[in-house]
């Protein structure tokens, strides 16, 4: 792919200066005034979870208003989607959210099952279950220990960052990589769950309900974490509702509504577990109900677990056409390379339909929608993701309070900027 | 330090300047506190619970780069964080060390498109290449005990 040439050196763009008239409309007259104050937060600042860009105008410490500034991580992954045939384009979906990529790869392969018509087998549906569930933990962690150090509280991360390396263990175990997994796949998963994950697991699941008490024991009845968090941000559920929020950002609101149950994939529907609610839309009730996303989490993983156990058979589809024969087949069936080789050199070819589908994610709803051409590319992806849709509210969360608020407000939405960027 | 135990017990102890000042650059080499993308969740891995980078004098990150001696560059560089990046590196002391972690950051990586810009090394330059992507907490540690090898043996003429 050529790449386009760069219209203005570094030197010039880091001598551009822009005039304060430039912003007339974006922010209020008495900023232009010097009535107010505009203070530049980003992209390299330590709470904004990323290279997220604030411009703020405070009147004293209060925010007047608040513009986002995205695009510091655009990476252009939707249009190099159009340049892959359907399975390969499957890794770069991992780093668009890259703290839950598990869910990303679930969203793009349930939309080109939906594509395809294709059907995925019991056994595979429940390993997903798993993975998304532990993938959720994963990304909780992250949030707990990066939200907690940006309001204060220094040691939380040791602690989530403990936890989480296990659940990476768990993962490099499944895929061979920590992070960047790629196991989910159109039709199933990549591989079989290996003979010592269950051990791991059903470990991982006695220890960590009592890890989850340690962190409530760190912050929940913290005069100073409820001090900072209570009676801050609070989105009200028509605001939030209006700007499409989704994930524990709605939730918190009170507005029940979540996919697993609203519009069950993976057989959610069969798994036993409730959606934690939040009353006043609040820093601390998105805190609460993250909290309580773990120990839900963990309902769904015992199930999940006990399931496996006796579930037996494939785990991912049969029809060769779109999904690989086993190697051990390879020595044995012309029919198995046949498949193999027109699978790893052109793909499959898609009807040429446009499709949207969407999962929960642990920060919302996550939608993939592909547009097939016939052949073996897609004419278009796009997806839908919490982040940017979290962002996009964060003027109206944000008016009103004070500067320090501003990265509890953040830290609470649980953005991250590859998936807002993409 | 190589100054072990030679004079007995007079009380001395003998080195050279530019091995004492190596020394301590080596010893508390703060990096600055600054991600990009999917690398830096890796480096905060690493500077957690299981890997712990105080263990190198690294545990402190600062959030401004007049403080800062180490840039880790952890991520996808898109072109419209370039000039970022740069400035922070310019805002940077002397001396001063940068570590391209991860495949993006050092030569594009998967992404070959109008977005990023294809390696780090176009606009600053750059110690240590760690590759990976994501690059595991302990490939990092090793691309940081590199680099500590190669401020070890930095000589006074180079001094910045």
């Amino acid at each position: 792919m050529a790449v386009a040439e760069q219209t203005q050196s570094i030197e010039e763009q880091r001598s551009w200066e822009g005039s304060l008239d430039q912003l007339r409309g974006l922010v209020s007259e008495r900023a232009i005034t010097g009535e107010t104050m505009l203070l530049n937060m980003g992209p390299h600042h330590p709470s904004t979870h990323g290279v997220l860009r604030l411009l703020l105008e405070l009147d004293g410490e209060q925010i007047v208003s608040c513009l986002p500034d995205i695009g510091f991580l655009h990476t252009g992954i939707e249009k190099s989607l159009e340049d892959k045939s359907y399975e390969k384009a499957l890794p770069l979906t991992d780093r668009m959210d890259y703290l839950s990529p598990m869910s990303n790869n679930m969203a793009y392969a349930a939309a080109v099952e939906k594509l395809l018509d294709l059907d995925v087998p019991e056994r595979g549906q429940i390993i997903r279950v798993v993975c998304l569930e532990l993938a959720r933990c994963a990304s909780h962690l992250v949030w707990l220990g990066t939200h907690a150090i940006d309001m204060g509280a220094m040691s939380v991360l040791l602690y989530a960052f403990r936890e989480r390396e296990r659940i990476l263990g768990m993962f490099e175990m499944l895929s061979g990589q920590r992070m960047m997994s790629s196991y989910i796949r159109p039709g199933g998963v990549w591989r079989d769950v290996p003979d010592d994950f269950l051990p791991t697991i059903k470990q991982f699941l006695d220890d960590f309900p009592y890890k989850v008490d340690d962190y409530e024991a760190l912050l929940t009845k913290n005069p100073i974490w409820k001090d900072r968090a209570q009676g801050v941000g609070v989105i009200e559920p028509d605001v939030a509702l209006a700007y499409g929020m989704t994930g524990p950002a709605l939730r918190g609101s009170g507005v029940n509504w979540d996919l697993r149950k609203a519009q069950p994939y993976c057989g959610y529907e069969t798994y036993d577990f409730n959606v934690p609610l939040g009353e006043h839309g609040d820093v601390y009730d998105r805190y609460l109900i993250r909290i309580h996303e773990f120990r839900e989490s963990m309902k769904i993983l015992n199930q999940a677990v006990s399931r496996l156990e006796t579930v037996k058979g494939p785990y991912r589809s049969q029809n060769h056409k779109y999904c690989p024969p086993l190697r051990s087949e390879l020595g044995q069936s012309m029919e198995a390379v046949i498949h193999h080789f027109k699978l790893w050199t052109y793909g499959y070819d898609a009807p040429d339909e446009e499709i949207y589908s969407a999962i929960e994610s642990p920060r919302g709803e996550i939608g993939c929608y592909i547009h097939g051409t016939g052949g073996n590319k897609p004419r278009r992806v796009h997806f839908k993701t919490p982040s940017f849709i979290h962002i996009s509210a964060l003027p109206v969360v944000a008016k009103g309070y004070l500067l320090a608020d501003m990265v509890a407000i953040i830290g609470s939405v649980d953005i991250v900027l590859g998936d807002c960027d993409r | 330090m190589g100054v072990s135990s030679k004079l007995g017990n007079l009380g001395i102890v003998t080195t050279t300047v530019e091995q004492a000042v190596n020394h301590a650059r080596v010893g508390a080499m703060w990096p600055l506190l600054f991600g990009l993308a999917c690398c830096a969740i890796e480096y905060m891995s690493s500077q957690a619970s299981s890997y712990d980078l105080s263990r190198f004098g690294m545990e402190l990150n600062r959030a401004t780069p007049r403080q800062a001696d180490l840039l880790i560059v952890s991520g996808r560089l898109t072109r419209k964080m370039a000039p970022v990046v740069r400035q922070l590196y310019d805002q940077m002391a002397e001396p001063k060390w940068v570590i391209s972690m991860g495949d993006c950051a050092s030569c594009g990586g998967v992404y070959n498109n109008y977005a990023i810009v294809q390696g780090v090394d176009e606009i600053i330059p750059v110690d240590v290449y760690v590759a990976g992507c994501p690059p595991r907490p302990e490939q990092l540690l090793h691309g940081i005990l590199t680099l500590h090898e190669k401020v070890k043996g930095e000589r006074i003429a180079d001094w910045a």
